[in-house]
């Protein structure tokens, strides 16, 4: 079932994809309005596969790459949809709905077979962990592309040609509000993870740390976002340089990822 | 009924006719008069701006109506027809509907989208209401007209983006800011086209304007008129950290502001955005200035530039604002149409003759033992008394339909005896039947 519900999600999401291309061409706020439907549709049967998935494996949907990407391109429409409310900021719809979709796509290339979790890994902190983790990876992507965003409205402004999606995005003051915003959501989460994953270490193997790939990464992202969060509030990073600064940690932070899973390091390589 | 246009516009001739050809707002009710007394103009109104002329009618004969028109300008104006033939154009029927709709709308305005017109529409329309040259087509075309022309500004962004360069200043500044709430700007110099940027900025919410000129007594003076601080022309780059927008219009012959101390200030400012508006020629301000991360700087052809951008993206929402208006335009004429007197005489007698057949069919489901012969006299009774009542409403409206009042008869009766509503109905009904 989780399946069925999947691949109409992806169609969705699609539809979604191909209905933004639309606005961005003819700047009509009703297409807008149809691709933001088609969004919400798309993520009422992406929670619909993410539970099924949930019930018919009878555990929290996170144990293969297919599950991975599909979890976390949830968690983003469900940032998208907060920012939605609060901001209703037009354009962004048409930014997330081909993120979210190739994320999908990326997960139905996966093998898509429920397999049992390693005995190693049953536990409560599993959830916890890598809930933590996911959402606050999320909020890294969000933070990722209000970063694009600002730095296409930017050279617009810059080099003083207007026109195309420069009348769509909204201000420059707005992108990198949301923007440091999202990562003051991340990055707390992302220490949360790191401490909750610690904890449960302690439990499983008997130590808090262990020099493992994934940990590393996980330490060198955080630092990359700490100083991300630090030049911000005291040197006055912002802008231009905040936004090139996101854009890049998080092509570190999902590369690694990448790169731990092709290889199969460590502790973390129990999730296949 | 006919609804015809007769006009010229920027698009068909030279300012040298248009303000041959145009009636001041003063004295609009001697044409106005004369033209619906010309022979088959039962209405008309007049639209005169320095852009354009339109002489809209209602006439039952649209060549003779077109006619009438051409020849009343040409009278009225004392210039011979031949000679203003060529800048005239025509619209009939839908198309004149079309057109009202489109001029109104700011479409076929020189500056897409503009919101002048629309008023100087109802102005007109309100001039034929003074001296009663508009009837029912008439008032309901422009209720339809104004209302299509709002529904045009809510639905498209015809009129969101600015079209002069110090309402193109302000966009930016929202572009940039986001808010302008809180904002300080910082006026160097005294030039028109400054001050009235700096006028829009504070009314889109800026917090406080400094002003900075040669001439002190100049700086306070200028200040007055926004509520603002005035400050020593020497003194302003140290100002320059708490500005967020500057605008200069000095006539300095080279640079006043410099990279180099821009660089610092950014600084100080932690990096908070800054816009420079130059104004002046020669520029006061050094074009490297834009290079700095966070700071923008645009002078008055790069202002120009955003405008002709804007204009570009007016086009494009002019095309949904056409589709708005063809839809708009087959409603309206349907209205137009039945107030035919032929379809209107037919409809009260389909009505009346539901309204016989009903009462007779009730009456006869409760009588029994009535004869082939009775019941035909009944029918014939019946229909002898709706013919009677009939009679003289159908007389007077063909014969009035011809007059000037005709509209009104018409629409009167399809009032008076609800035809448009039950229209449809009945017309299922019998066809059903």
């Amino acid at each position: 079932m989780n399946i069925t519900f999947f691949y109409i999600t992806v169609t969705l999401y699609l539809s979604a994809t191909f209905i933004s291309i639309a606005y961005l061409i003819l700047h009509n706020d009703k297409i807008i309005g149809v691709a933001n439907k088609t969004i919400l549709i798309g993520f009422a049967f992406h929670t619909l596969t993410v539970i099924s998935r949930w019930v018919e494996a009878g555990r929290a949907p996170f144990a293969n790459l297919h599950e991975v990407f599909s979890l976390f391109s949830w968690m983003l429409v469900v940032i998208y949809l907060l920012i939605h409310i609060r901001y209703r900021l037009t354009a962004l719809g048409a930014f997330v709905a081909p993120f979210a979709f190739l994320l999908l796509i990326t997960a139905s290339l996966l093998p898509k077979e429920i397999i049992p979790l390693a005995p190693s890994l049953v536990s409560y902190w599993l959830p916890i962990h890598v809930g933590l983790a996911f959402l606050g990876n999320a909020f890294f992507a969000m933070c990722f592309l209000f970063g694009i965003m600002y730095l296409i409205q930017e050279r617009y402004l810059k080099s003083k040609k207007v026109g195309g999606l420069y009348f769509l995005l909204p201000s420059l003051n707005i992108l990198d509000e949301i923007s440091y915003k999202c990562l003051t959501f991340g990055f707390p989460l992302l220490t949360l993870a790191m401490f909750t994953g610690a904890i449960w270490a302690e439990y499983t193997w008997g130590s808090y740390w262990s020099w493992e790939p994934r940990q590393i990464w996980s330490l060198i992202t955080w630092f990359l976002y700490a100083a991300l969060i630090h030049g911000r509030l005291t040197v006055g990073w912002r802008g231009r340089k905040a936004a090139i600064y996101s854009i890049i940690s998080f092509l570190i932070l999902i590369g690694s990822f990448v790169i731990i899973k092709l290889y199969a390091w460590g502790a973390h390589a129990v999730f296949k | 009924m006919n609804i015809i246009i007769v006009g010229l516009s920027h698009k068909t001739a030279p300012i040298e006719i248009r303000e041959k050809l145009s009636f001041p707002a003063q004295t609009i009710g001697e044409p106005l008069n004369r033209l619906c007394t010309s022979y088959g103009i039962n209405e008309g109104i007049i639209i005169s701006t320095c852009n354009r002329v339109e002489i809209l009618a209602v006439t039952r004969d649209i060549d003779k109506g077109l006619w009438q028109i051409k020849k009343f300008l040409s009278d009225y104006h004392n210039i011979a027809l031949e000679e203003l033939d060529e800048h005239l154009y025509s619209y009939t029927s839908e198309d004149a509907v079309k057109h009202i709709f489109r001029v109104s709308s700011g479409l076929d305005s020189m500056v897409i989208g503009e919101p002048q017109i629309l008023g100087q529409v109802k102005d007109a329309y309100g001039y034929s209401l003074q001296h009663r040259t508009a009837g029912v087509i008439m008032n309901k075309l422009f209720h339809k007209t104004f209302s299509v022309a709002k529904r045009i500004r809510t639905e498209t962004k015809i009129g969101s983006s600015a079209v002069s360069i110090s309402y193109a200043a302000v966009e930016l500044a929202k572009k940039i800011f986001g808010t302008l709430e809180g904002k300080i700007v910082m006026l160097i110099g005294a030039g028109e086209m400054a001050e009235l940027a700096a006028k829009h900025l504070l009314s889109n919410g800026v917090q406080e304007i400094l002003v900075a000129n040669r001439t002190y007594e100049r700086a306070i003076e200028m200040a007055k008129g926004f509520n603002g601080t005035p400050i020593m022309f020497r003194e302003f780059t140290h100002y320059l950290k708490k500005v967020d927008i500057v605008i200069t219009s000095t006539a300095a012959p080279r640079f006043i502001i410099h990279p180099e101390e821009i660089e610092e200030v950014i600084k100080e400012r932690k990096n908070r955005s800054m816009f420079f508006i130059d104004i002046s020629v020669p520029r006061n301000i050094d074009p490297l200035i834009n290079n700095i991360d966070n700071i923008y700087l645009y002078n008055v052809d790069d202002l120009q530039g955003v405008v002709e951008a804007n204009l570009k993206e007016r086009v494009k929402e002019a095309k949904e604002a056409e589709t708005i208006i063809d839809d708009e335009m087959g409603k309206f004429y349907r209205w137009v149409k039945s107030l035919d007197v032929v379809p209107t005489i037919v409809a009260l007698k389909k009505k009346l003759e539901h309204i016989r057949r009903g009462e007779v069919e009730k009456a006869l489901s409760g009588m029994n033992g009535l004869q082939e012969k009775d019941i035909q006299l009944i029918e014939a009774m019946t229909k002898a008394v709706i013919n009677k009542i009939v009679h003289a409403p159908v007389t007077h409206l063909k014969k009035e339909a011809n007059k000037v009042e005709g509209d009104f008869y018409i629409e009167a009766t399809r009032r008076l005896f609800d035809l448009d509503k039950e229209e449809d109905e009945l017309t299922k009904k019998v066809e059903e039947s």
